[in-house]
């Protein structure tokens, strides 16, 4: 077979996309991409192109988001929503194994993993980089999580290079987009040449995509649609809705962890946890142990915890991160500061999902900066 | 692809015996069989009572002696109850062991100082039992107890023993006593003022409530030892004791697998900080 070569492109029509999932779900993949449901876009299932949200696309702002009709057929043409890919990969609750009580004590059985690999299309850049942050987490630390790794293992990543931001983005202060460099199979540039029907530039990234890409109708990207798809992403990147300065942000918020900023955010904050379960990084789980009436039964689910709730933190008689301040200093500095020490990574990638979906709209961009504007000078941690 | 073997499954061992120590805390005795079950001191186990749940509890035993894993647990509350009330013959899930344990090594060639409150001493017998087994590789061997009350004295009749030994320090203090009792009162940090080490080379580990650990670990720099020198076994809300539940977090440390035991400097700053 021949080498990718990455700087090949070629055009699919929305006819070649529509091939694209088809060929993906024939080879047994479950594929799943943006959908439209209960006024947003979402993730969830898809069989062709037409379940896409062709001409929709968002406004978003802190605390706000809403959908509205484009004046073209883009099938991409918003930024992300309220899903990630985590809730694939990581799923909400998962039940980890069952067991039996025996004789020589009790036996184990995993849920038989029947999962048919998944196709995700239209991952963003951030997404790509969110889903980079948690294989760090559960594949490369001391134990791998099986769950994680067989639904990682098998996906297949069509990446979309985002040509609108949303205003709650903040991609390129995190370095993450909104051009997807690697870490994908395909990755599609849309284009809305006026009038006429989109089309999209696609990359392969891998030699199960270009093998895939190959076998789609389509034709060799023209040097002006190559570049087309350059200023798409450039275009995007200067309009991002939001900035977040980075440069010595860990000590920064080290140092300042008495900040009377915390105080001030606390008294706006619910600690309703939005903010951690629209993350894609975000990891944190609790485990359920449970048994049936007899107790010759038992089970472990783990389902998605946060560290906003009182619970997280409990030990013997009270909780360590008791009052909303302590808990919302937890997730900044967990996601800006502490997951740096952790995971060599930050632990945001600027989606601005936290923004969008906290019911008042607290902005971490915002919350950093009055820090970074008044400065404590604390003795760091 | 296969699902991989899930660092979350328990094994099933027996239970061998049960013993009360104190009023609300039993030891567990667990056969694991002669495959052995190697484990450094300070390190901990999730205990697993079937359907009910799982607890992180630290290795209580000797090291030396790892066919028997030796677990000291207080009935607080759901599993760490459904633990205590385990027969002989029953069978406990397993997982482990888990996290860094206590500085035996670096300590070689030094004086080594151990506080202990409460059940404290339960994570640093383990340690002590391998002290006293490599006695020649340590100066002297020093250690603090503090108990709530002469009937909260863990392991009582086993300090009595050791207190016959020449070549260790022990000293108990409790914070309330009825007139009969001849012994320290006080909390467990007066006691290091008076001890006898060399604080230039001393290794001290300390284990117990943290707000104890605040005050020996201060009391340790203030005799002279180095923070570097002083190690705390930290404790936090563990859901996987593997690094992915994330429940255990302090500040930038997975307390199950960059500690427990950790650095007074290390954790420093952030014990001096509430509600990290
Ligand atoms: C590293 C480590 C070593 C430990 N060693 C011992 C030991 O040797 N002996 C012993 O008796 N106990 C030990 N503990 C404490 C023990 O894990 C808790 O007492 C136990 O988890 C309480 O669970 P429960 O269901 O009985 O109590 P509940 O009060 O019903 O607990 C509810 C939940 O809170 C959490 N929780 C409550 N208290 C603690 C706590 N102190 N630490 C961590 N999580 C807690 C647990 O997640 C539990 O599921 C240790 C804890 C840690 C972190
Ligand atoms: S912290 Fe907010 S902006 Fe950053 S990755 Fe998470 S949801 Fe996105
Ligand atoms: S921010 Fe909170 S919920 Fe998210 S990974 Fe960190 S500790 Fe867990
Ligand atoms: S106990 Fe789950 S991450 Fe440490």
């Amino acid at each position: 077979m021949d080498m990718v070569q990455s700087d090949e492109r070629s055009i699919l029509t929305r006819a070649g996309l529509d091939a694209l999932i088809g060929t993906l779900a024939a080879r047994g993949y479950r594929v799943v991409g943006p959908k439209l449901r209960d006024q947003a876009i979402i993730y969830d299932d898809i069989a062709g192109v037409g379940d896409l949200p062709a001409g929709w696309t968002d406004e978003q702002d802190g605390g706000h988001y809403r959908l509205e009709q484009r004046d073209d057929n883009a099938l991409f043409g918003y930024a992300v929503g309220p899903h990630s890919w985590k809730k694939y990969l990581h799923p909400p609750r998962l039940q980890l194994w069952s067991a039996k009580r025996e004789e020589t004590g009790f036996s184990i059985s995993h849920e038989p993993e029947t999962i048919p690999p998944f196709a995700f299309i239209g991952v963003r850049a951030c997404e790509i980089q969110a889903i980079a942050i948690q294989d760090r987490v559960f594949l490369e630390g001391p134990h791998v999580d099986p769950h994680y790794q067989v639904r990682r293992a098998g996906a297949f990543i069509v990446a979309v290079n985002c040509g609108k931001a949303g205003g709650t983005c903040f991609c390129v202060s995190m370095g993450t987009g909104p051009c997807a460099k690697s870490g994908f199979d395909i990755a599609l540039t849309e284009l809305l040449p006026g009038t006429s029907e989109p089309i999209y530039v696609a990359e392969a990234g891998s030699e199960k995509g270009a093998e895939i890409l190959s076998s789609l109708p389509g034709r060799a990207a023209q040097p002006a649609e190559i570049e087309a798809a350059e200023a798409v992403v450039t275009h995007t990147a200067a309009a991002m809705g939001r900035s977040l300065e980075t440069a010595g942000i860990r000590d920064l918020l080290m140092s300042n962890l008495n900040h009377p900023r915390w105080d001030d955010v606390a008294e706006r904050c619910l600690a309703c946890a939005n903010c951690t379960m629209v993350c894609p990084t975000c990891f944190c789980t609790s485990v359920e142990d449970a048994s049936d009436l007899s107790g010759e039964e038992a089970s472990r689910s783990r389902r998605w915890d946060s560290c906003f709730t009182m619970d997280f933190s409990f030990i013997h008689g009270g909780s360590v991160r008791a009052s909303t301040k302590s808990r919302y200093r937890q997730w900044m500095t967990h996601k800006l500061a502490t997951w740096i020490d952790q995971f060599d990574t930050s632990g945001c990638v600027g989606c601005g999902r936290c923004i969008t979906w906290c019911p008042v709209g607290i902005d971490l961009t915002e919350e950093a900066r009055a820090i970074r504007d008044a400065p404590a000078q604390e003795a760091k941690p | 692809m296969a699902l991989a073997a899930d660092p979350m499954a328990p094994i099933a061992a027996r239970v061998a015996r049960v013993r009360r120590e104190l009023k609300d805390v039993w030891t567990i005795d667990i056969e694991v069989g002669s495959g052995g079950f190697p484990f450094a001191p300070g390190q901990f186990n999730m205990l697993y009572s079937f359907g009910v749940g799982e607890a992180a509890i630290s290795i209580s035993g000797d090291p030396a002696r790892p066919n028997t894993l030796v677990h000291t647990v207080r009935a607080v509350g759901k599993v760490s109850g459904a633990l205590t009330r385990l027969k002989p013959g029953e069978f406990v899930g397993l997982r482990g062991p888990f996290g860094a344990g206590w500085p035996i090594d670096v300590a070689v060639g030094s004086d080594v100082v151990l506080v202990a409150g409460g059940l404290g001493l339960a994570p640093l017998r383990p340690a002590l039992y391998r002290l006293l087994a490599t006695r020649e590789n340590y100066g002297r061997i020093v250690l603090l107890c503090g108990a709530r009350s002469p009937r909260d004295i863990l392991f009582r009749i086993e300090l009595e023993r050791w207190r016959r030994r020449l070549d260790i320090d022990i000293e108990v203090t409790v914070d309330h006593a009825a007139p009969d009792w001849r012994g320290n009162v006080g909390v467990v940090t007066t006691l290091i003022g008076r001890a006898a080490f060399d604080r230039h080379h001393t290794v001290a580990m300390v284990c117990g409530p943290e707000i104890m650990m605040r005050f020996a670990a201060s009391e340790l720099v203030n005799a002279g030892v180095s923070d570097e020198a002083i190690y705390l076994s930290m404790e936090r809300n563990m859901k996987c004791a593997i690094g992915h539940c994330g429940h255990c977090q302090f500040g930038g440390d997975f307390i199950c697998k960059d500690g427990p035991v950790l650095t007074y400097r290390h954790l420093r700053d952030r014990l001096a900080r509430s509600e990290i």
